[in-house]
């Protein structure tokens, strides 16, 4: 067991260094989610109390359309200089691997989704910091679905024809449990009340994430193949 | 003569009784009037996809333990025919819907979450096409065979969460004997009969997917 989450603690290091020093995606996701904001200002207009009663809902899509550009690397990164190779062949049980990328992309999205949160914040002026436990604990548990789905989807895709079309065609359907849950209960902690009113919905994110993350970690041999 | 091409005529068999069954057997309904006789496709049709659906989730399961050939086109095909019924359902959702409630299209929960596992089977049906190498096809669509079954019930509990404002299930609820026995008898023939054209279907899918591959090889 230590052996594997060490392995899982390397692949996820090699990845956090790796974008330490070249900071290829953060940089773009810094950009792709101001540019969002440009976007749902656009198609909202001034009107304020249209914007309180999307926040919900924008949020979580700021969440996944860079969540869609950024997990999709996860994954197609090791085409290059053969990685995908190494990590073949790398001994042991290959799911350590898929653990490290999961966390990674878990790193990745959060970082991403503090950023949107205070962007949000500051642009469309709403006061977010009392509502932050309840709101941390949501996005923690949608996050860790989208990131056990994402990862999984982008090693899948990483080797198959149109793979940029392919990875938010696979994906997406298979996020609605925890689009919906994410917004639903969202917007249950933006209203003020407790995380104790949407507890069924946290409980089937948390269900979602269990699911994933198991089929994910019993199946990746599967994908990593060759 | 081979099982499937049994399977073709019992199929045909069963149809025409099916038909006998929804026009001149099952009276006209009261409030719907002859409209609602579309439910003696809309029922069945969903019912076979998701016995489709459930034999490629066990196929995958088999193919990822034996990686045997023979499940991967079963899984392959079964998808082919489960999207298939899927949208024959959907299709006849929507027909049935004009008259009934007005519109062809509703976000009411069932529609929408049926229409979300439809979506997530053609992922896999493009996964499968996109991919140049066949044994990774294989594998890949395995592992969306096995994630898609758990999805279904994840997306029908939270799309219905989502919207509880349509009337529940009015078949296959505990208790609830609201329908006469004569239309649950047309329904349940013509399941049989959909059931037996599914599995036609599936076994010449499997049929000509080993020859492709025969002649890929």
């Amino acid at each position: 067991m230590t052996a594997f989450a060490r392995r899982a603690w390397l692949v996820l290091r090699k990845d956090v260094v790796s974008e330490r020093r070249s900071k290829e995606t953060l940089n773009a996701l810094v950009f792709f989610a101001l540019l969002l904001l440009f976007v749902f200002q656009f198609s909202l207009g001034d009107d304020r109390d249209r914007l309180a009663a999307a926040l919900p809902g924008l949020l979580w899509l700021g969440f996944v359309l860079s969540g869609i550009l950024g997990v999709s690397r996860a994954f197609l990164v090791e085409r290059e200089n053969d990685c995908w190779e190494g990590l073949v062949l790398a001994p042991g049980d290959k799911s350590s691997i898929y653990l490290g990328k999961v966390a990674g992309a878990l790193v990745l999205m959060l970082l991403v989704e503090g950023l949107l949160l205070l962007l949000f914040a500051v642009f469309f002026n709403v006061d977010l910091g009392a509502r932050l436990p309840g709101l941390a604990a949501v996005l923690a548990l949608g996050t860790v679905g989208f990131a056990a789905v994402g990862a999984l989807f982008s090693a899948m895709t990483a080797h198959v024809r149109a793979r940029e079309l392919l990875f938010p065609v696979l994906l997406l359907p298979v996020l609605v449990p925890v689009l919906l849950g994410g917004v639903k209960a969202t917007e249950a902690v933006l209203a003020g009340e407790p995380l104790g009113a949407v507890a069924h919905w946290l409980k089937l994110l948390a269900a979602a994430d269990v699911i994933y993350l198991t089929v994910g970690v019993l199946t990746f041999d599967a994908v990593l193949e060759s | 003569m081979s099982a499937t091409r049994v399977l073709g005529w019992l199929a045909v068999a069963g149809l025409g009784a099916g038909l006998v069954m929804a026009f001149g057997v099952a009276p006209r309904e009261i409030t719907q009037g002859n409209v609602q006789r579309i439910m003696y496709v809309h029922v069945p049709a969903v019912w076979v996809a998701y016995l489709a659906f459930l034999v490629v989730c066990g196929a995958s399961v088999v193919y990822l333990v034996r990686r045997s050939a023979t499940a991967d086109t079963l899984a392959a095909a079964c998808t082919e025919v489960g999207v298939l019924f899927l949208g024959i359902n959907i299709v006849t959702g929507a027909i049935w819907g004009k008259p009934t409630w007005g519109a062809w299209w509703t976000w009411d929960a069932r529609l929408t979450s049926v229409s979300v596992v439809f979506l997530m089977y053609v992922g896999y049906l493009l996964l499968r096409r996109m991919t140049d190498d066949p044994e990774r096809g294989a594998r890949l669509s395995a592992v969306l065979g096995v994630l898609a079954a758990p999805s279904i019930y994840l997306v029908h509990t939270s799309v219905y969460w989502w919207r509880t404002l349509h009337q529940p299930p009015s078949l296959l609820k505990a208790g609830s004997a609201t329908m006469p026995a004569v239309f649950w008898l047309a329904i349940l023939v013509n399941f049989v009969a959909f059931a037996l054209l599914a599995a036609h279907f599936v076994g010449r899918r499997v049929r000509l997917l080993a020859r492709e591959r025969e002649a890929h090889a």
